[in-house]
């Protein structure tokens, strides 16, 4: 009995055979293919809009099938890369790492996986906004929080408190551990974007990848390749860099700055001997006047020097530095940082001439016949004056002055700047920020708990200066007046009393230009007893002769030069820095890179025809 | 001894020489075996491995320990899962890094649901040495249900990329739990149908009962585990139970054992290791805190990981037996050697030349599939 019961057990499967298959009929596979779960990695497909062609996508496939190409009607442009990712789907696995590294966000998997042809070819592509098959318009994996694969917050730094920053001038950001060097240099996905946008083009990826691995002798030589101030760059730069980090896109951006810095501070002393002091050649090709030990002057003065030629840095103050060591403050940038960098230039043998004044103690004219060429970057060392009611009142002070004085003061050469109890800062930009929290250090160094004002035209959520001036203004007290225009100085009995303003509408026009509109009904005094203008820099340009000015073209108050920075009219002359672009540190030692190169040129050649 | 060898040279059918490879429908992947036959038996076995030699482990150097994700599970085709978790306890373990509660909940779901899905596949395979093809289809095809689910989960049918170190790559879909319960319930009501099918099948039961026995003094010689142990020798040896993993230890279930090994016994084992494979899965659904899935491996981007210097030897409990990869890390971005220690790798490397000989011509592909062989396991 058991047997045939046994033998029958099977059988029961015949039942079956009265059911709807589960298997699909073959017309159904091709033409009405079974949508995929929502989750499916099918093929790619990716927005080119919000692509930025970092190419992070083709550095984690573990297949190496995606391959970055440039496409066509994409133009490189700041924060974006012309390229695109390609995938041959010969050779992907749809592992679906390269959406989870996706800097963007744009790359994503559609549903769409049949893909039928006879061409190889096909399936070679590039990824479009939707995959022209069955499925290819919906989305199927996508990146989440967990499987991002970037790591998307900031390393914080350690910083001096308000309270405590603002009783003094030591330095309000401690800079990185190791650890957390490391740590934020292993952010990077080493996309060269920033490079690109860079004035510099610094090799980014590279000196941080040394930190990451290490070696930070690397990193100093790459940062030396294109940044001869690194120590003044990695404190007070206006890291352009960061604004279009790839990994800022979708979070915050690497801390590229604060990781220059960190080399700088660690690199051993050995370091600076071997890769950058060592190698640079003897001198004996042909000299260099540099006017002006700014940073576009140290910038020039340092690659001319690497490129053979002997170079006399010509310096009107009493020290090397320029903006570095007499305008921005020393909580931003110690001397020592600046000396860092000041003290490679000296071993390299550049000569310099200080407290010499070109166009008093030495005209220009006679440079360019004593020199094979001279490097003109006398920078913006005065300030912009204000025209209103009393504003030539002998009491105003400005910018510049103060801030030179400021460090004077701390460096020991000079007298501390005279600072009432209540001072009124009229400008809204990094300077302005600089005068105030200046002037509020200085009044607690006398013992005063004074006030500081700021009075700017911008309204706050417009102001030109940092956030993070902003933020720190305000927490070590200033007091914002935004969106004032001052009118006229309260004057009584000869003593400053206050300013006069009245509100300001707008800033700008239509157009983008400067052409404030005031309300002129909206009066209001803010009280004070010093006044500090800083409403911008200048340069008098008090070294160019007539015959000189004949020659040389500019274009607004700015020089105007070729793009390796020679002058039109005079070919021996060269310029850069704040007098070709506006104030920017960066902008400046890019220039001095350029013009070196372009005096190497420009005397190569000449030697040539002569010859 | 001269008229044996004059017979022998006239007859050279005395020996024949057969290729027993992929195109055979009894053989599991990429494999192929010599087999000396004379009349119906099996007289020499010769494994002939390289064709699926795809150099997994050295591969493994050269990618980062993010982009292994890819490769890892490759090694087995019809369980892929294990190496993923194997890979990932591994890392953990050298980062010294804790995951998540419910990531480990996550695991065992996916571990188990792979489990079942290696189980049935391997049920149904035995149709196809048996002529039962019924077995095959209908596996296949409840199989799919469980690909699906698999797909909502991770994304993919087959190489799932889901388990990695710290965690698992994404949240649950909403709503799985559900699904996945009503999976388990159309399969159980299934079950019965399945043995009525396979296991009261008296061709089956002919063919597997007291045939190609694994007598437990192979499993001492060659260092069989999982199924083809517990089998033989009665003892509940399984990684999930004496060297707890995942959170194994926070639900109830039983290893099936027994002391007499032939086919049938190693056949029905998987069907009850499946019904156990299904309690764990509900209990970790009930278990399953919420939280966090997912923890870094080590600072950084995916490209910069670096673990620290270490080595270490992570084992789990795959449906063949004990798996594990022994790993070392340099303290570099690239694993510096990691070696797999493959569940058939014994009975599929050694025990092929020693204890295939003797069986019957018929019967050399149920050798092959009952004792758990998984060829990449062997050729990797």
């Amino acid at each position: 009995m058991d047997k045939i019961k046994k033998l029958f057990s099977p059988i029961r499967a015949w039942k079956y055979a009265f059911n709807k298959p589960v298997t699909l009929p073959m017309e159904d596979i091709i033409d009405r293919p079974r949508e995929s779960q929502n989750n499916a990695r099918g093929f790619h497909v990716n927005d080119h809009t919000l692509c930025i062609g970092c190419g992070a996508c083709s550095e984690i496939c573990p297949t190496e099938a995606i391959v970055m190409v440039k496409r066509a009607g994409i133009e490189d442009k700041d924060g974006a890369l012309a390229e695109r990712p390609t995938i041959d789907y010969g050779r992907c696995c749809f592992c679906a790492l390269c959406v989870d590294i996706c800097a963007s966000g744009s790359l994503k998997m559609s549903k769409a996986y049949l893909l039928n042809a006879t061409s190889p070819d096909t399936y070679y592509r590039m990824p479009e906004v939707s995959f022209d098959s069955s499925g290819g318009d919906k989305i199927g994996y996508e990146k989440t929080s967990e499987s991002d694969l970037l790591v998307l917050e900031r390393q914080g730094m350690e910083q001096v408190a308000s309270e405590e920053a603002r009783e003094s001038f030591m330095e309000i950001l401690k800079g990185f551990s190791l650890e957390q060097a490391r740590i934020e240099a292993a952010r990077c996905i080493g996309c060269e974007i920033c490079v690109k946008t860079c004035p510099a083009n610094m090799h980014i990826p590279e000196y941080i990848d040394s930190i990451w691995k290490g070696d930070l002798k690397k990193g100093l030589v790459q940062m030396y390749e294109t940044n001869p101030l690194p120590g003044v760059c990695g404190s007070v730069c206006t890291h352009k860099c960061e604004t279009v980090c790839a990994i800022g896109n979708r979070g915050e951006s690497v801390a590229i700055r604060w990781l220059k810095r960190y080399i700088v501070d660690n690199a051993p002393a050995s370091a600076y001997e071997e890769g950058v002091v060592q190698p640079v050649s003897k001198p004996g090709r042909g000299r260099v006047a540099v006017v002006g030990g700014g940073p576009a002057g140290m910038s020039a003065s340092y690659y001319l020097r690497t490129l053979g030629y002997e170079v006399d840095l010509i310096e009107s103050q009493a020290q090397i530095g320029g903006v570095a060591r007499y305008g921005v403050p020393a909580y931003r940038l110690p001397e020592s940082r600046l000396n860092k960098d000041v003290s490679v230039l000296e071993k390299i043998g550049v000569k310099m001439i200080l407290n010499t004044k070109v166009g008093e103690q030495v005209s220009l004219e006679d440079l360019g016949e004593q020199y094979d060429a001279v490097f003109l970057s006398t920078g913006l060392p005065e300030s912009r004056s204000l025209t209103m009611e009393h504003g030539d009142h002998p009491d105003i002070g400005y910018a510049m002055p103060l801030l030179a004085a400021a460090r004077s003061y701390l460096r020991g050469e000079g007298p501390a700047p005279e600072v009432s109890d209540n001072a009124i800062v009229i400008g809204g930009g990094n300077v302005a920020f600089d005068v105030a929290r200046t002037l509020l250090r200085l009044q607690r160094e006398k013992g005063i708990e004074g006030e500081v004002k700021l009075v700017s035209l911008e309204t706050e959520d417009v102001l030109p200066a940092d956030l993070e001036e902003i933020q720190e203004g305000r927490e070590e007290g200033i007091q914002y007046f935004c969106g004032f225009g001052p009118q006229a100085v309260a004057v009584e009995e000869g003593r400053i009393q206050g300013l006069h303003t009245v509100k300001c509408l707008s800033v700008m026009d239509a157009a983008c230009c400067f052409n404030p509109v005031f309300d002129h009904d909206q009066k209001s005094l803010i009280s004070g007893s010093q006044i500090f203008v800083a409403v911008g820099q200048m340069n008098p340009h008090s070294y160019f002769t007539q015959s000189l000015l004949d020659q040389v073209k500019f274009k607004g108050p700015r020089i105007q030069v070729s793009q390796w920075g020679q002058t039109e009219g005079l070919p021996w002359l060269f310029a850069g820095g704040d007098i070709v672009q506006g104030p920017d540190m960066i902008h400046a030692i890019a220039d001095g890179h350029r013009a070196a190169r372009g005096i190497d040129q420009y005397l190569q050649e000449k030697w040539r025809e002569n010859a | 001894m001269i008229l044996y060898l004059v017979l022998k040279e006239v007859n050279p059918l005395s020996e024949v020489k057969l290729f027993f490879g992929p195109q055979h429908p009894g053989m599991h992947g990429n494999a192929s075996v010599h087999l000396y036959v004379e009349g119906d038996v099996v007289k020499k076995a010769r494994l002939v491995p390289g064709m699926l030699h795809r150099g997994f482990e050295k591969s493994m150097e050269n990618h980062t320990w993010a982009g292994n994700l890819a490769l890892i599970p490759r090694v087995c085709v019809a369980e892929p899962d294990i190496n993923e978790l194997v890979f990932a306890q591994g890392v953990e373990t050298i980062a010294e890094i804790e995951v998540p509660e419910r990531a480990h909940y996550i695991r065992m779901i996916i571990m188990e649901m792979t489990r079942i899905l290696a189980h049935m596949m391997s049920l149904g395979a035995i149709g196809s040495p048996t002529g039962l093809y019924t077995a095959n289809q209908w596996m296949q095809a409840d199989r799919n249900q469980i690909l699906d689910l698999f797909e909502a989960i991770t994304g993919h049918r087959v190489y799932h990329m889901y388990i990695v170190a710290g965690g698992v790559r994404k949240e649950l879909p909403k709503g799985i739990e559900k699904r996945l319960l009503r999976f388990l319930e159309d399969f159980e009501r299934r079950m019965p149908e399945y043995h009525a099918l396979i296991f009261e099948n008296p061709t089956i039961q002919a063919r597997l009962k007291d045939n190609i026995m694994l007598p437990d003094w192979v499993v001492w010689e060659l260092g069989v585990t999982g199924i083809g142990m517990r089998s033989a020798v009665g003892k509940p040896y399984d990684v999930r139970k004496v060297l707890p993993y995942a959170r194994y230890d926070q639900v109830e279930f039983d290893v099936p054992v027994s002391t007499y090994s032939d086919a049938y016994t190693r056949t029905v084992m998987k069907y009850y290791e499946i019904i156990e494979s299904m309690k764990i899965i509900r209990q970790s659904i009930d278990l399953m805190p919420e939280g966090k899935v997912r923890v870094p491996v080590a600072p950084g981007n995916a490209l910069k990981w670096v673990l620290p210097k270490g080595q270490t030897y992570s084992v789990i409990e795959s449906a063949r037996g004990e798996f594990g990869y022994y790993m070392v890390s340099d303290g570099k971005t690239h694993p510096y050697r990691i070696a797999v220690r493959g569940a058939s790798f014994p009975q599929g490397f050694l025990g092929i030349d020693r204890y295939m000989p003797g069986v019957r011509l018929d019967d050399a592909a149920l050798w092959y599939d009952t004792m758990g062989i998984c060829t990449p396991e062997i050729d990797r």
